[in-house]
């Protein structure tokens, strides 16, 4: 009898996905989608990265998604483990395989389809294929309505995202990244249309940018903001953007996450651009 | 007259009064040592003991934490610690100089540059390389740094049969600059989630022990280990200058060379499994000799074991502290070694030797 039950539970695994109910989230976008489709219960730990909503924050933090640690994520005892695509290190990702723990990747992606695609593939995971192809449709016409709409404003303003100012030396978002993916979905352009990834600046590659607007992430925290720091950069000062004194200061995860913020994000961002629009 | 002006050069007297009994000292580190490895196999982020493996059926991830995680990760600490410390006393002994580590002959700054070039341009590499390789890309590439920086070195100290300690240490320090330009390269073309592994690697972790990656390090550190006992006298005689250690009769020549093998060896086979771990092979060396005194045929030994104690603890405490998240172990080591090492050289000024 304990022989048959056994042979029925084993037949029955591949049916059972919805079963799975210990579920760990590496990556912030992929918590938020998590969140969005309404399993935050069903959550038993997350990333640094994960900080939206505010509410799994209070789960265990199992750390930096890239340094992971094998044991660490096993003793939250996970049936399956949503992993972002940068997650690692491959040994740790190898162990979990070998410890006999499901895990889904992720695809990561910065373009309009990109959002729909990992709803998918997070809702398929948990067994919640309806509530996640409704979901995705509803970001996808979201993020096509918000883009749409940022996309019919007056001349294009170029702009220059910067990842970080470490001591005066800058480094900028060029093309491939998702900083230019979401100026060119509110209705700018990019300042750094020359190089792929995110680099550091030169002066001279910055005076050539000539970005009309510095666009950077808020500081985590109670910080004291960076905006003066940028615009006392001799470099930036001299640029339209720091003579103008236009800087836009934006939360990382929000701005650059590609999750189900991203259209309410690609608004925020050009209403920030176009301040003299309605 | 020549008896003055061969005993100028000597070092200063030993102190015999300060030093402790070896047995004891041998003794204390091996239950430090014992004591780390039973913590390191019953304290993790999850609950698990060792002993329940007796008193109950273990699911297969505790079984998997036990075996796959657990106990690999403290046989390559143990192997990791005892190469690293043993690196750092041949080569105080060999430069005859407190501050030499393995770093002097270029295999870190090897090993690094390797590391460096696996991580930003391993995905040029052919895709069936890359999938034979696998996760062993940057271990096999940082030993292949290491040992290329050692055998160029080497072949640039090396005149007429003999080798200049000088012109090694100068080559080293020339070549870990030439490595660090080329990484500096790299660095600058990769990109952010590269740049972020590199940081990770350069502090040094256990996190990615396997059996794997034990079964490959593990010959050719106890390789490098076993030389050492063949070295130990040669560089107690070296330590009164090569020209008496020759007239003593020691092939210095072997020695020096067989030193540099065994470095490079145990350092390369070390940081390419755990990445930069520093600290280790100066700390370890120093507080042994301020116990049992400069002769190697004890020091070397000890250091083996008082590295692998030392490593296995620290990393026990960097995966506790903030577990189920875990800390770069080389963060720990220099958090807990740097104010121990300068307490007892507070309390001890002057009587460092090598």
């Amino acid at each position: 009898m304990k022989g048959l039950l056994l042979a029925a539970g084993i037949t029955l695994t591949p049916f059972m996905v919805a079963a799975q109910e210990r579920v760990l989230s590496i990556g912030g976008a992929v918590s938020e989608i998590v969140a969005e489709l309404g399993a935050t219960g069903r959550l038993v730990g997350r990333d640094t990265t994960t900080t939206y909503p505010p509410e799994l924050t209070t789960l265990p933090d199992v750390g930096y998604m890239r340094a992971l640690s094998p044991e660490g994520l096993l003793s939250l005892n996970p049936d399956l483990i949503l992993l972002s695509e940068g997650a690692g290190p491959p040994e740790t990702l190898a162990m979990l395989e070998g410890a006999g723990v499901r895990m889904v990747k992720v695809p990561e992606g910065h373009d309009t389809g990109a959002v729909a695609e990992k709803v998918r593939v997070i809702a398929a995971a948990l067994g919640m294929a309806a509530e996640g192809a409704a979901l995705a449709e509803k970001l996808d016409a979201e993020i096509t309505a918000a883009a749409a709409e940022a996309a019919t404003g007056g001349p294009k303003p170029r702009v220059l995202f910067l990842l970080s100012n470490s001591g005066g030396r800058l480094t900028g978002a060029g093309t491939d990244t998702s900083a230019a993916a979401m100026i060119a979905l509110a209705g700018g352009t990019n300042a750094l249309p020359g190089f792929s990834g995110y680099k550091a600046l030169g002066d001279e590659a910055i005076t050539a940018a000539a970005p009309d607007v510095l666009l950077v992430m808020t500081r985590s925290g109670n910080a004291p903001s960076e905006g003066a720091d940028y615009l006392d950069h001799p470099a930036l000062a001299a640029t339209p953007a720091g003579q103008a004194q236009r800087l836009i200061e934006m939360d990382g995860m929000f701005l650059l996450g590609f999750g189900p913020r991203t259209a309410p994000a690609i608004r925020a961002l050009h209403t920030a651009l176009f301040p003299g629009e309605g | 007259m020549t008896e003055a002006s061969l005993a100028a050069p000597l070092p200063r007297a030993p102190r015999p009064g300060h030093r402790l009994p070896a047995a004891a000292v041998t003794a204390v580190l091996l239950v430090i040592l014992g004591l780390s490895a039973v913590a390191s196999l019953s304290l993790g982020a999850s609950g698990i003991r060792p002993w329940e493996i007796w008193s109950r059926d273990l699911s297969p991830s505790e079984r998997a934490i036990l075996f796959e995680i657990r106990l690999p990760r403290l046989l390559l600490g143990l192997l990791v610690g005892a190469g690293l410390a043993m690196s750092g006393a041949l080569m105080q002994g060999l430069f005859r100089n407190p501050l030499a580590d393995p770093g002097l002959v270029g295999v870190g700054a090897g090993a690094g540059l390797g590391a460096v070039l696996a991580i930003v341009l391993g995905g040029l590499l052919p895709l069936g390389l890359q999938t034979a390789l696998g996760t062993h890309l940057v271990p096999v590439s940082a030993f292949a740094g290491g040992w290329v920086a050692v055998l160029v070195l080497h072949r640039v100290a090396h005149l007429r049969g003999q080798t200049s300690i000088a012109t090694l240490l100068l080559a080293g320090i020339v070549l870990s600059a030439l490595a660090g330009a080329f990484t500096g390269i790299l660095i600058f073309i990769a990109d952010d989630a590269q740049l972020r592994d590199l940081t990770f690697w350069g502090l040094g972790s256990l996190a990615g022990a396997s059996w794997a990656k034990l079964m490959a390090a593990a010959p050719i550190v106890l390789a490098g280990m076993a030389l050492t006992p063949f070295l130990a006298r040669g560089l107690d005689a070296m330590a009164l200058g090569e020209a008496v250690a020759r007239h003593l009769g020691q092939p210095v020549e072997r020695i020096k060379r067989g030193a540099i093998l065994a470095v490079a060896a145990m350092t390369g086979a070390a940081v390419a499994v755990s990445g930069g771990i520093g600290f280790l092979g100066i700390v370890v060396p120093h507080i042994l000799r301020l116990a049992i005194g400069p002769g190697h045929r004890l020091l070397l030994p000890l250091s083996a074991l008082f590295g692998a104690a030392l490593l296995v603890a620290a990393d026990t405490i960097a995966r506790l502290v903030v577990a189920p998240a875990e800390l770069p172990i080389g963060i720990i080591m220099a958090l807990i070694g740097a104010p121990v090492f300068l307490w007892i050289l507070l309390a001890r000024r002057g009587q460092l030797e090598v």
